[in-house]
């Protein structure tokens, strides 16, 4: 079938202003965004630029806003995006724009960075494995999942608006070690989470879970997380 | 232009780079340059687990692995680097552990295990729960957890650059050079080290499990060099690939119970390997699969495929262990994986081959002498561990054992080397290189090329390979080589130029399906994931031994590819009839 793809395109090199480019492509309806535009780049105009890799939803390089929704292009098909209108492409909201698609993607690894984002231990390491339940292994299972892809961060009203705000995946990405039964750095990582630009800006208005690709709960751990800095226990 | 100076420089930031980069920052100045963010490499993408004789669930030892490792390698595994695999495999699992690693429990809390191909009890009398495993995810959270530590100890990153030539004087390894895709700059990195843990080629081949990003440019690096490449025939396809896609379905689905029918619905692995039947090692499996559907027992509309079938598991335990994969079949096919079974075909996955090592990760100039400073790991490097076949679950051991191995020697050697001075105008090879590319001005495209390169290798050095397939192969990539001196890209531009770079990619990815081709035609025998048709046996008299290709330019300029053979090392094992 032939579909319209509607691309918001940005080179500083070329010209100052971002400006809405459409292009046809023949596509099969179990094709992905990713391949419609590999599909321009490869065939119409190479200059399109965009970044993937894995092209099956588990690298998060691709992430964008498709028809206004935050969504990975590897993971989206075109029959699902109603294709007989046009479909819309646009970079993530809420990091600076380098080219086409390309977002700056350092303060987002930084707000990931600053949440000590890794095991934290005291004392003498075991000789084998540290003993989890199946039960604490699951407590924490959902956060797990994330790959980094910035979809939830950038659908945050609160994020748009605010450039300090740590965002949803910094807030998924302590959760998944405050609540590891295995892991001592839960008080200086709720500290760090407490700050006004903190776990407490967040709205509640579950666009972050509604853009993960991954299926994670985001606005539900940041309850969690919110609950844990009021009782102060996990 | 910008120039740096690190002790060690690590090129590639997936798991055997991020493994080395742990190692060596903690001992000496450490720089990691790679051609996408860490978490985007394709470590992440792996999914059943990581083998480990930990035998928390059932009897088992790290010698048993051993002989697994050498019998699913059809032999041509280099059984003392087994040994050293295996032998680790143990504390390279407790060690992602002890960083964070969320594996999966048993009732006691001590880390599960699972069946997985090819893995067995005592020397082959049945299978053994060996994998440890993050439900179907396991290679996201050895990246995951790698990455976590690197930002812990304060790794330094050079994000989105491109390595595009090793820099080399007297024979020593002395620098590289990089390509920063945000601003088209090019970065001079003196080093005393250099490990390269930069992964695999599979995007020579169309239907492939790999990302677009997997274009070898490591082992065209060093191949350009005239350095050589081990075993490059030797190209794993994996048997669940997601029919048409290549996405792939892990053989975990096999481990947790999943079963292979055809069109008759025949469980057909029974005739092919009747002790361990659906868990047989990756090459048996993908060409009884090839055979079942070229002998007219395939399933679909042009019988093209035949299916993995789970649909006698609970949706609960599926849901518990293989939620990843089972989503791919829903979100790419249509298919319900609890009701429906699922069309799978052989995908192109991992290359066994890649740049020669010896068991610390010091790469080799030729069969016996290391390269000073040079260092591989993981999927680049050919240590031998996997031989003619990897097991399945070895390459996330391999990148753990392997990547620490090299990061320790590299940081070593470092330690006691001193920085060499660099050749007049290192640059120069890649400046010619890439502008080149940017301003020719011919009528063929990248992406024409690349596609017709990958249609050629899928039909004629795929599962199945003879004489005239391989040699049809080597008219192709002949002709795709002229083509590709007439190739002009349209982004012209500083900024993010991927056009530019896919172009430089295709460079690389022509190279190395070369050097697979005619690795291939002269290995006249059929052995793990090189089958020859018109030599369908094993031949130990002629061919135990690895192949080794080298790079040679003639007086009149012209480029030939000399092979020559390296003896393989054999230890406890000596070679036996490959039944399962």
């Amino acid at each position: 079938m032939d579909v319209k793809v509607k691309i918001l395109r940005y080179n500083p090199e070329v010209l100052d202003e971002s400006e809405w480019k459409t292009y046809s492509v023949t596509l099969l309806p179990g094709d992905r965004v990713l391949d419609a535009l590999h599909k321009i780049k490869w065939e119409q105009d190479g200059t399109l630029t965009f970044r993937r890799s894995c092209a099956h939803g588990v690298c998060g390089s691709d992430a964008m806003r498709i028809n206004g929704r935050n969504r990975l292009a590897c993971k989206t098909l075109i029959k699902d995006l109603n294709p007989e209108k046009e479909i819309t492409v646009e970079p993530i909201k809420g990091l600076p724009v380098l080219k086409d698609l390309v977002v700056d993607m350092e303060p987002f690894f930084d707000a990931y960075r600053s949440v000590m984002p890794f095991l934290v231990t005291s004392g003498h390491e075991p000789t084998r494995e540290r003993i989890q339940s199946q039960e604490d292994r699951e407590r924490f299972d959902d956060t797990t999942k994330c790959i980094l892809c910035a979809a939830c961060t950038t659908s945050c009203p609160v994020f748009w608006s605010d450039g300090q705000y740590f965002g949803p995946q910094a807030i998924v990405g302590a959760h998944r070690f405050i609540f590891d039964s295995r892991d001592e750095g839960t008080e200086q990582r709720l500290e760090i989470l407490n700050d006004k630009e903190g776990v407490w800006r967040c709205r509640t208005t579950f666009n972050c879970t509604d853009a993960c690709p991954r299926g994670i709960e985001v606005t539900k751990a940041i309850q969690e997380v919110k609950r844990a800095l009021i009782f102060r226990r996990v | 232009m910008q120039r740096h100076q690190y002790d060690v420089v690590i090129v590639g930031a997936g798991g055997a780079g991020m493994r080395a980069a742990l190692e060596s920052s903690k001992r000496t100045r450490t720089a990691v340059l790679t051609k996408l963010y860490p978490t985007r490499s394709h470590t992440g993408a792996a999914q059943g687990g990581m083998c480990a004789a930990l035998a928390n669930v059932e009897e088992d030892n790290w010698e048993w692995h051993t002989f697994d490792t050498v019998k699913g390698g059809d032999f041509l595994v280099d059984q003392d680097a087994a040994e050293v695999m295996c032998r680790e495999a143990v504390d390279a699992v407790l060690d992602l552990e002890k960083m964070g690693l969320p594996f999966n429990r048993t009732a006691e809390g001590k880390i599960d295990q699972r069946f997985f191909g090819g893995h067995t009890r005592n020397h082959g009398e049945a299978v053994v729960r060996r994998s440890c495993f993050a439900a179907d995810r396991t290679g996201h959270m050895i990246l995951q957890t790698l990455y976590q530590q690197c930002i812990k100890q304060n790794v330094e990153f050079f994000n989105e650059f491109y390595v595009l030539d090793l820099l080399m004087v007297a024979g020593k390894a002395t620098g590289v050079v990089a390509y920063e895709l945000a601003t088209g700059e090019l970065h001079i990195f003196s080093a005393k080290s250099i490990v390269f843990a930069s992964g695999g080629f599979g995007k020579v081949f169309r239907t492939t499990s790999n990302a677009h990003t997997l274009t070898g440019d490591g082992m065209g690096i060093v191949w350009r060099k005239g350095l050589p490449l081990e075993d490059m025939e030797f190209f794993q396809f994996h048997p669940t690939g997601l029919a048409g896609l290549g996405v792939l379905l892990s053989e975990a689905a096999r481990g947790e119970g999943g079963i292979l029918r055809n069109s008759d619905n025949e469980r057909f692995m029974e005739r092919y390997a009747p002790t361990v039947k659906d868990l047989a090692p990756r090459d048996m499996v993908a060409r009884a699969m090839a055979n079942e559907v070229r002998e007219g027992r395939g399933c679909g509309p042009d019988k093209a495929y035949v299916m993995l079938d789970l649909t006698h598991l609970e949706p609960a335990h599926i849901d518990a262990k293989l939620p990843d994969i089972t989503e791919f079949a829903r979100t790419y096919l249509g298919v319900e994986p609890y009701t429906e079974q699922i069309p799978v075909f052989p995908t192109a996955h991992y290359a066994m081959g890649g740049i020669p090592t010896n068991i610390k990760g010091e790469a080799l100039a030729n069969n016996d002498d290391v390269i000073p400073g040079l260092y591989a790991a993981g999927e680049v490097a050919c240590v031998s561990v996997h031989g003619a076949n990897r097991l399945g679950t070895n390459s996330l051991l391999d990148i753990n054992v392997f990547g620490r191995r090299a990061g320790i020697a590299a940081a070593e050697y470092a330690a006691t080397a001193v920085f060499e001075e660099l050749p007049d105008a290192p640059e120069t090879f890649v400046v010619d290189l890439i502008e080149g590319m940017r301003n020719a001005g011919g009528e063929e495209r990248v992406a024409a090329i690349r596609t017709d390169l990958q249609a050629t290798m899928d039909i004629n050095a795929q599962v199945y390979r003879t004489e005239g397939s391989l040699k049809q192969a080597l008219v192709d990539i002949e002709r795709l080589k002229e083509r590709f001196a007439q190739v002009s890209v349209q982004d012209k531009g500083k900024r993010f130029n991927t056009d530019l770079l896919e172009a430089v990619e295709l460079g690389f990815l022509i190279d190395l399906a070369e050097v697979l081709v005619v690795s291939a035609l002269a290995r006249k025998e059929s052995r793990g994931g090189h089958f020859r048709e018109d030599y369908d046996k094993r031949d130990d008299v002629n061919f135990m031994r690895h192949t080794m290709a080298y790079r040679e330019v003639d007086a009149e300029g012209n480029i030939n590819i000399r092979l020559d053979y390296k003896p393989v090392v054999q230890t406890r094992y000596k070679p036996m009839e490959r039944k399962y």
